[in-house]
């Protein structure tokens, strides 16, 4: 039924993998050019191949919206074929992915813009310009590998991109991977991201291989088809299959107990942060949730599950963010926090909610990331500033001292900023609008998205809506936080006084997506909801019911209100008696010792350090130490292998070789001689003695023929 | 006519007086000479043989072995006399460099 509808998709939907293969054209041109052009060029070679890709992706939904919202698969190449076993690249055309494919090349694109000039200046700070077409290369790759991931018509393609995504996160996490702390800091930060989801892949393989055993197939359709009747037939592996999708979702969307790696992913450089880190990659396992509504929606366990997990790490990641004085450390924990949100709204059902928040979301948090690496930029060129002045002004022995006191110089520190909206406006505000929009004040996008979650958590599921609505009111506190420690009071080191603003090839992609954050609300706006009822053709083809909740004034209100609360108290604390230059945070007064756990993480890194990485390296120690080298090789290499092999060569060669042939081959040498010596004694060399013989002999051998 | 016996034990007295003279004597000559004896016995039994069978053929041996004896002496002499004229010397317990 499915291969008919299949061979009726439009033309327009042949064009689909040119999404993929704009971004490898353009990665392709920039390897084949490296270091041949210049930067503008390279910069516009992967801004357009994003570009390109997100034209692609309108045109598919253009051609959705023509095909009243039907899906389309369009099969592209045959991979591996044995038995039962099909595994084919197709692209999944539906309003789903349409949607991931929209804001990944969207955003991407916006992001690859601003790239152009930070990375610009990056290089120069870095001190190795040549890295720049990398940087690109890196970037598109990126694009393909997501487009992979969400237009895979099958698990298998969705695995593909999966991987291809972490790689492109590894790459660019290590990027300057000669710098970080000690020279191999951002170096380690890949490991540990590429490692910790190593782990979550291990759960999505093994969901992976369950579905195939349960199923037959991994292709979409197939197995949705079957999923009500194999959850009835075998409800243990369905749940089993949730669980371990589970299990890769916290690794790829960073939620407890994997999300350790998403805040040293901060050491990329930060249009990385905002496209991989916040934006794209890390809601993939929102999107595999989403995209797996069919089998998650007929087992409660795993959706309790989902969503449970989703809870607390909202608000556990939460907590730690108003503990941070890294600017990029608190949006990696809000990040982490928010991708709570959304997966527990997809582990709820709430699945248009979970989508909602992932656009939203994807906007103001690469809005907020974009002009994090704005202020910081900002920083350095004040820090630059300094230093110039001190070349001109101070003598060369002086002047050696202030480039130390520079390397001492953190310029993402909030405790070093302060009072920078006066230098740089643009950036003041629309990183005021991100954190806004974050904090869930209406009306812009934020309190729409999170709000819809929050009105289907407030139904479905209770606690989760306590930790919910916890985490949102710490949301506003650490984002009201932020805004007022970063661009409100007094300027608090030399730095943060001459900050400069960012060129506009940097400011005019915050500023459309300041835009997109402030009027993306209206995507799903209540009552009109457009985007669940674009939503609703994929999961209803799933045969997936969506319960639409209508508006509730009483959550939005308490939601509004209690962010308002918060940014208040938030005022209270940084705004109205600005924090001053070495002072301790004013919360450490109030929370004491609660506020050192939620500056130290609540000392998970070290949790997990003494829990499982020195256990590990013991484990190494004892294999290596003792099982290899004490064992394998001092016992059973020497004693074994080596004595035994010198033994039995000692019985060869003594027993056999000497004493056995040697002394067969000497006996007869020695009986020889020994009977010669004897025998020579009958050579008298007197005639007469041989002539007697001869007679002797004669008188025998004639005594013998005479007698016989 | 003398009996056949008489012959024959006259041959093996001059056989065995061949005999001992090469076992006894030193002087080469001298075994040389007792070795013609010894052949010359053979011959004595040969002719003796043949006329008491009286067939020719023991005749006819006894020319073969003066000719190889001729031969013999003719070679054996001129080795003793080679012998002599390297050592200055025919008695054979001195050509003992066979010894083993």
């Amino acid at each position: 039924m499915l291969l008919s509808e299949v061979s009726s998709s439009p033309a327009l939907f042949h064009l689909i993998p040119w999404i993929v293969f704009f971004p490898v054209i353009g990665l392709t041109l920039n390897i084949i050019f490296n270091g041949r052009l210049s930067e503008k060029v390279v910069g516009t070679i992967a801004s357009t191949a994003s570009g390109l890709s997100f034209v692609i992706a309108v045109l598919m939904a253009w051609g959705l919206a023509q095909n009243h919202g039907e899906p389309v698969v369009v099969p592209f190449l045959e991979w591996i074929h044995i038995g039962t076993l099909q595994l084919d690249w197709a692209f999944q055309v539906d309003t789903l992915s349409v949607v991931m494919m929209l804001v990944v090349s969207g955003v991407g694109t916006l992001i690859h813009i601003y790239a152009i000039g930070y990375m610009h200046e990056d290089v120069q700070h870095q001190g190795n310009p040549r890295m720049y077409p990398r940087f690109f290369v890196f970037f598109n790759l990126f694009i393909a590998m997501m487009m992979i991931l969400v237009t895979g018509a099958s698990y298998t393609m969705l695995f593909v991109g999966w991987e291809g995504v972490g790689l492109c996160s590894y790459l660019l996490i290590g990027f300057w991977f000669d710098k970080g702390e000690d020279g191999i800091g951002n170096a380690l930060a890949g490991k540990k991201a590429f490692i910790v989801n190593r782990i979550g892949d291990f759960g999505f393989l093994v969901a992976m291989f369950l579905t195939f055993w349960a199923f037959g197939s991994l292709n979409f359709v197939d197995v949705f088809a079957k999923a009500p009747e194999v959850a009835e037939a075998m409800p243990g592996v369905v749940v089993a299959i949730t669980l371990f999708m589970l299990l890769g979702v916290t690794g790829k969307s960073a939620q407890l107990p994997l999300f350790v790696w998403l805040p040293d992913a901060m050491a990329g450089p930060t249009p990385v942060s905002a496209l991989i880190h916040a934006a794209t990659m890390v809601t993939a396992g929102v999107y595999l949730v989403a995209r797996s509504a069919p089998i998650f929606v007929h087992v409660p366990t795993g959706q309790n599950a989902v969503a449970w997990v989703g809870g607390l790490t909202a608000l556990f990641s939460a907590t730690i963010a108003v503990g941070q004085y890294d600017i990029k450390k608190v949006l990696a924990y809000s990040t982490v926090s928010q991708l709570g949100f959304m997966v527990a709204a997809v582990g709820m059902g709430a699945f248009v909610a979970g989508m909602f928040h992932l656009i939203t979301h994807a906007f103001f948090k690469a809005l907020l990331f974009l002009s994090a690496g704005s202020v910081i930029q900002g920083m350095e060129r004040g820090e630059h500033h300094i230093a110039h002045h001190a070349h001109d002004d101070l003598h060369a022995g002086k002047k050696k001292r202030k480039k130390k006191e520079e390397h001492a110089f953190d310029p993402q520190d909030m405790r070093n900023m302060g009072g920078l909206r006066h230098q740089m406006p643009v950036t003041f505000w629309v990183y005021l609008t991100g954190a806004v929009a974050l904090a869930g004040v209406p009306p812009l996008a934020g309190f729409f998205s999170k709000d819809e979650i929050l009105l289907e958590a407030s139904h479905l599921n209770t606690p989760v809506y306590i930790l919910l609505v916890l985490a949102a009111i710490l949301t506003a506190f650490y984002m009201g936080r932020q805004i007022f420690m970063v661009f409100y009071g007094e300027p608090r080191t030399a730095p943060a006084e001459h900050a400069e603003e960012s060129p506009p090839v940097m400011t005019i992609p915050l500023m459309i997506l300041a835009f997109l954050a402030f009027f993306g609300g209206l995507l799903n706006f209540p009552g009109i909801q457009t985007l669940e009822h674009w939503l609703e053709h994929t999961f209803a083809f799933f045969e997936v019911e969506l319960e639409s909740l209508p508006f509730s004034p009483a959550v939005a209100t308490l939601s509004t209100i209690l962010a308002l609360a918060s940014i208040t108290a938030a005022w209270f604390l940084y705004g109205r008696e600005p924090l001053k230059k070495g002072e301790p945070d004013p919360l450490r007064r109030i929370l004491g010792p609660v506020f050192t756990g939620m500056e130290s993480k609540w000392w998970v890194d070290e949790v997990y350090w003494f829990l499982i990485v020195d256990r590990y390296v013991d484990l190494a120690w004892f294999l290596a130490d003792y099982v290899d080298w004490r064992f394998w090789h001092d016992w059973f290499h020497e004693k074994v292998i080596l004595a035994g092999y010198n033994a039995f060569t000692r019985i060869l060669s003594v027993r056999v070789d000497l004493g056995g042939i040697d002394r067969i081959a000497n006996g007869l040498a020695e009986g020889t001689q020994a009977l010669a010596a004897r025998m020579r004694r009958l050579q008298t060399g007197y005639v007469r003695n041989y002539a007697l013989s001869v007679f002797l002999g004669v008188v025998v051998i004639i005594g013998y023929l005479m007698f016989r | 006519m003398l009996p056949i016996t008489y012959y024959v034990g006259l041959s093996a007295v001059l056989f065995i007086m061949g005999a001992l003279g090469v076992l006894i004597r030193r002087n080469l000559i001298v075994i040389f000479m007792s070795v013609e004896l010894m052949l010359n016995a053979a011959n004595l039994a040969f002719v003796a043989f043949a006329r008491y069978y009286q067939t020719m053929s023991g005749q006819v041996f006894v020319f073969f072995v003066m000719a190889v004896a001729a031969a013999e002496v003719a070679v054996g002499l001129s080795l003793i006399v080679a012998i002599y004229r390297a050592r200055r010397t025919v008695n054979v317990d001195d050509l003992s460099e066979m010894k083993g």
